[in-house]
């Protein structure tokens, strides 16, 4: 069997999953790319807020065609809505909520993630790439909890979950759950737990697929 | 009697020198002071270091700040967009020099300057290549990485209304940078869509003082009207 037969999760069984972990009353940020999708997956009537680092919380989805309004839009300068209950701020309080402990959660993309929980998602490190950092090296750090939601090898079938990150550092030691297409992953002090495996895929193809990395499965 | 309001973008922005530090509000466009950034372009000063999220969009406001050759300095977190071709091309060929700094950092560090804040510690951008060579301290077991305040010559932002006491109102996302930046500059320049009677603005929800504010000007924007 090669890698491209073994069962994965669509993008939208990824976000569900992500969404389902998601209490009641979080106020969580969704970064630019994969994580988006799990706004999607979070209208079922919990209350959950959603905070976006150019001054919004209680952000809702797109406006219909038509509707958008250049001066209201997420930090991936997308058109948003507002849900009743939403406020506005400026930047040093947008940053103050995530540095200052107060955001629950957030879900970021990412080139790599090592088993110790640095992640890289904002550098490539090309020597001619034009760098841009913008939120990432705070988000990273800022809310209770930094999760990330990527494949588990990239379309090249390389390993993204890996012992060390070549890329450069957003954050060490920042993410604590990984949500892959294959399984989803907690970052423990002993190493990667399996949380939840796709549905016929056996522990040994999960090993093989993330190579040198210490796994647990669950006892 | 104190009147902040000036009649006119020439006027607004008279006071920028060759070799300023110039804060420009804005995240992508919203926010973005185009007609003060247009009329910097107008006043002609050379030498410039801007300050702002982005290094500017198409050929408009920042982009074409940075193509008249006005520019020495980018500091910004976000450089790098589909659209930022201007800068990327000054910044390939060395013309450009840029400082990049973590968002939530260089929103902070703007704050810092008009809080009168000598420098600070902050958690972001540590372990990594953005703060190699810096000082670290660890505090109560947690690693931060010292971070001086950014200060303005001059802060170019946009507002929705603002009366003749320079107190401002802003409209959703595109408040931004622009109430840090107000704080952090020597003179502050305000583009607002409408210049309001004194008294007009509830003081519950004035978001910035006039006291970091010295010049504001009328620009109506038929975007705005048209959206209300």
């Amino acid at each position: 069997m090669t890698v491209e037969d073994l069962p994965r999760w669509s993008l939208d069984e990824m976000a569900a999953r992500v969404a389902a972990d998601i209490a009641d009353g979080a106020v969580v940020n969704l970064g630019i790319g994969m994580p988006t999708k799990v706004a999607d997956h979070l209208l079922d009537g919990r209350e959950i807020v959603l905070h976006t680092e150019n001054g919004l919380l209680g952000m809702g989805p797109a406006p219909n065609d038509g509707d958008e309004d250049r001066d209201l839009i997420n930090a991936g300068k997308q058109p948003v809505t507002l849900v009743p209950g939403a406020s506005f701020f400026h930047h040093a309080d947008a940053f103050a909520m995530m540095r200052g402990g107060h955001l629950d959660v957030c879900v970021l993309g990412a080139f790599q993630v090592s088993m110790h929980g640095d992640l890289a998602n904002w550098h490539t490190g090309e020597p001619d790439a034009i760098p841009a950092v913008g939120g990432a090296m705070d988000l990273a750090i800022g809310a209770r909890d930094t999760w990330v939601m990527m494949p588990l090898l990239t379309r090249e079938g390389e390993r993204k979950l890996v012992p060390v990150c070549d890329y450069p550092l957003t954050a060490p030691n920042s993410v604590s759950r990984v949500y892959t297409d294959r399984a989803v992953f907690d970052i423990t002090a002993g190493g990667l737990l399996v949380r939840e495996r796709v549905e016929g895929l056996g522990a040994d193809d999960l090993a093989h697929l993330v190579g040198d990395v210490v796994l647990e499965e669950p006892a | 009697m104190i009147d902040k309001i000036v009649p006119d973008l020439e006027t607004a922005v008279s006071d920028v020198r060759d070799g300023h530090t110039v804060l420009v509000g804005g995240f992508g466009t919203a926010g973005m002071p185009f007609a003060l950034v247009d009329a910097l372009i107008e006043h002609g000063a050379r030498d410039l270091t801007i300050v702002s999220n982005n290094a500017g969009n198409g050929e408009t406001g920042l982009a074409a700040l940075l193509k008249a050759g006005q520019v020495r300095k980018v500091v910004c977190s976000f450089p790098r967009q589909p659209d930022s071709w201007v800068f990327d091309e000054l910044y390939r060929s060395g013309e450009l020099e840029l400082e990049l700094v973590p968002q939530g950092n260089l929103a902070e560090r703007l704050r810092a300057a008009g809080a009168g804040i000598g420098a600070f510690y902050s958690p972001t951008a540590v372990g990594t290549q953005l703060a190699e060579g810096r000082e670290t301290r660890r505090i109560d077991g947690r690693d931060y990485v010292l971070e001086y305040p950014i200060r303005g010559d001059v802060a170019l932002i946009k507002a929705l209304r603002g009366d003749r006491w320079g107190n401002l109102v802003y409209r959703m996302t595109a408040r931004n940078f622009a109430p840090v930046m107000a704080m952090a500059a020597e003179t502050t320049i305000v583009e607002v869509h409408e210049v309001v009677e004194l008294g007009a603005l509830d003081p519950e929800v004035v978001v910035t003082p006039g006291i970091f504010v010295q010049h504001v000007v009328q620009v109506t924007d038929p975007f705005v009207d048209g959206a209300a």
